[in-house]
């Protein structure tokens, strides 16, 4: 009589795709995944505890370091919980700068995503575009604040410098440069017919299934579902603003890459009108040099690039928190992971963390 | 007679005469192979190095092996934790020599921000022989760059690459 057995597969934490160090214990039925279980912890570094012994102020800079690809939308997301927890007023010229620097992060987040499936996909010249294209953002970050990576741009209270009339030019130009780049993807790998046929109709998802794993972000539009927390709670200045939500149809692969894609565009029309409708003014609220926000707790929560960044903060009245929580949505996310592997071939697997696009600073954060 | 002389009259302008070490040194410093392993944020930058501004690829530096077998250099990019440092040793066992390490960013070189954290190591020269040191947080493109033609002048001229024990001995002699 036949018989076969299941065998385990370790996928990482160091493997051939570009996806940080996560582990994956693979049950594999031949060449199909049964399971497919994420080992996490390889970049844990406490993040949530550090905070409780660092002040407000200096907690900033460690939300640059959660998901170290959208520094901006993390630092706008702590700002934004502590300005709540202390009751400060945002000039209105910040808020427009915070939401350009926001929509900016978005693209660039995304243009890495996309990349960095094509990447694993083995197309590495879109890898290549990508990044290029990548680099007209951080000109504008390195204009504004000085650096690529992390910000620690958007602070308490307002922002740090100055949108200069040099930093606007930057913009102008890139904004002119979305639709010249978002053709030429297509070209290369929207009617890729390879790229195609490696992710139209893998790792499916229902709605249904996406919202019982509290999936957030690009992974839940994908689905169908257009949950995005820019319109429904529109805070700051998003409800200024005209944009469409895209979604996509099966949450597939297919759709995950599509939605990333049309959401580049949706935050380039976001940025155009911040940058008409920009007011003049201060660009900084008048915060006490010592921050001690009343005792109390607060859950703020954003769009971040990857879904719904929430940050819970408890006070005890004293110039650091009590205790901080983070819901980072990339973590939350991973949960689809089993689900997507599964029946899928060994291949694939990789396209589907891709497409997830976890960041591991944020997942282990 | 020297060895050179004797080398026919008409292959002068073709041939050259070195030792083997040297030469073999000199190619191993142009094409160094690095092990594509990023820890944390400073592995995004040590992509957009390899990517198309700044162009690794201008100093033979641009072949990254995700496989250690194949690889010769190990940037540690990005924050190392208990938990990931023996699968990181034993990426480094897996290179074969001569190998190289580069500690890139604050996290690598002493733990960073996160020195004070109870699941980090407090630089990765705790557990590896580091080469290079390049501090940033993250470190620019260009510094990764310049740390990887430091690391050129190390492979070029091992002699010079003195302990920085050495160094201070030098120093307190000349004194």
């Amino acid at each position: 009589m036949k018989r076969t057995e299941t065998y385990l597969l370790n996928m990482g934490p160091q493997h051939p795709s570009t996806h940080g160090v996560l582990q994956v214990k693979l049950t594999l039925d031949g060449e199909r995944i049964q399971r497919a279980e994420p080992v996490l912890g390889y970049l844990h570094r406490g993040i949530e505890k550090l905070l409780e012994s660092r002040t407000y102020v200096q907690g900033l800079p460690y939300t640059d370091r959660l998901d170290y690809i959208s520094s901006m939308n993390n630092n706008f997301g702590f700002a934004r919980a502590v300005e709540e927890l202390a009751r400060l007023e945002v000039p209105r010229r910040a808020e427009f700068i915070r939401v350009i620097m926001a929509e900016l992060n978005r693209i660039n987040s995304h243009l890495i995503g996309i990349g960095t499936l094509a990447n694993d996909l083995g197309a590495s010249t879109g890898m290549l575009c990508c990044f290029r294209d990548r680099e007209y953002i951080l000109d504008i970050f390195n204009e504004v604040c000085g650096a690529r990576q992390t910000f620690h741009y958007i602070r308490i209270g307002g922002v740090s410098g100055e949108f200069t009339d040099k930093a606007r030019a930057l913009t102008e130009s890139f904004l002119a440069r979305v639709p010249r780049f978002l053709a030429e993807y297509d070209k290369l790998l929207t009617g890729n017919e390879i790229f195609r046929r490696r992710i139209v109709g893998i790792s499916p998802m229902t709605p249904e299934e996406a919202l019982a794993l509290n999936m957030t972000g690009p992974n839940l539009r994908a689905t169908g579902v257009a949950r995005d927390l820019r319109k429904i709670d529109a805070y700051s200045v998003y409800g200024e603003f005209d944009f469409d939500i895209p979604v996509g149809t099966h949450g597939d692969n297919w759709d995950r890459y599509i939605v990333k894609l049309r959401e580049i565009k949706e935050s380039a029309r976001i940025i155009r009108q911040a940058l008409d409708k920009m007011p003049e003014g201060a660009i900084m609220a008048k915060v006490p040099r010592v921050l001690k926000p009343p005792a109390g707790e607060v859950y703020s929560r954003t769009e971040g690039t990857r879904g719904e960044l929430g940050f819970y903060l408890v006070s005890d009245g004293t110039p650091k928190p009590y205790r901080v929580h983070i819901r980072r949505p990339s973590f939350v996310n991973m949960q689809g992971l089993d689900l997507m592997c599964r029946g899928m071939l060994i291949g694939d697997s990789v396209s589907a963390y891709s497409s997830i696009d976890p960041i591991m600073g944020e997942v282990d954060c | 007679m020297e060895l050179k002389d004797r080398v026919p009259e008409c292959l002068r302008n073709n041939v050259a005469i070195v030792k083997l070490d040297e030469l073999f040194r000199w190619a191993h410093a142009n094409s160094i192979w690095p092990l594509s392993s990023g820890l944390a944020c400073c592995a995004i930058e040590m992509m957009s190095t390899a990517t198309a501004r700044f162009d690794l690829a201008r100093f033979g530096y641009e072949v990254f092996r995700p496989c250690p077998r194949q690889a010769d250099l190990l940037i540690v990019a990005g924050t190392l934790t208990y938990k990931m440092t023996p699968p990181l040793i034993r990426l480094y066992e897996e290179m074969p020599e001569p190998k190289y390490v580069i500690a890139m960013g604050s996290c690598a070189i002493a733990g960073g921000p996160f020195a004070d954290s109870y699941s980090v190591v407090e630089g990765v020269d705790q557990v590896l022989p580091v080469d290079v040191y390049i501090p940033g947080c993250p470190p620019r493109p260009e510094a990764l760059i310049d740390g990887m033609l430091k690391l050129r002048e190390k492979i070029l001229h091992p002699e010079r690459a003195m302990t920085e024990c050495a160094c201070l001995a030098q120093e307190a002699e000349r004194k």
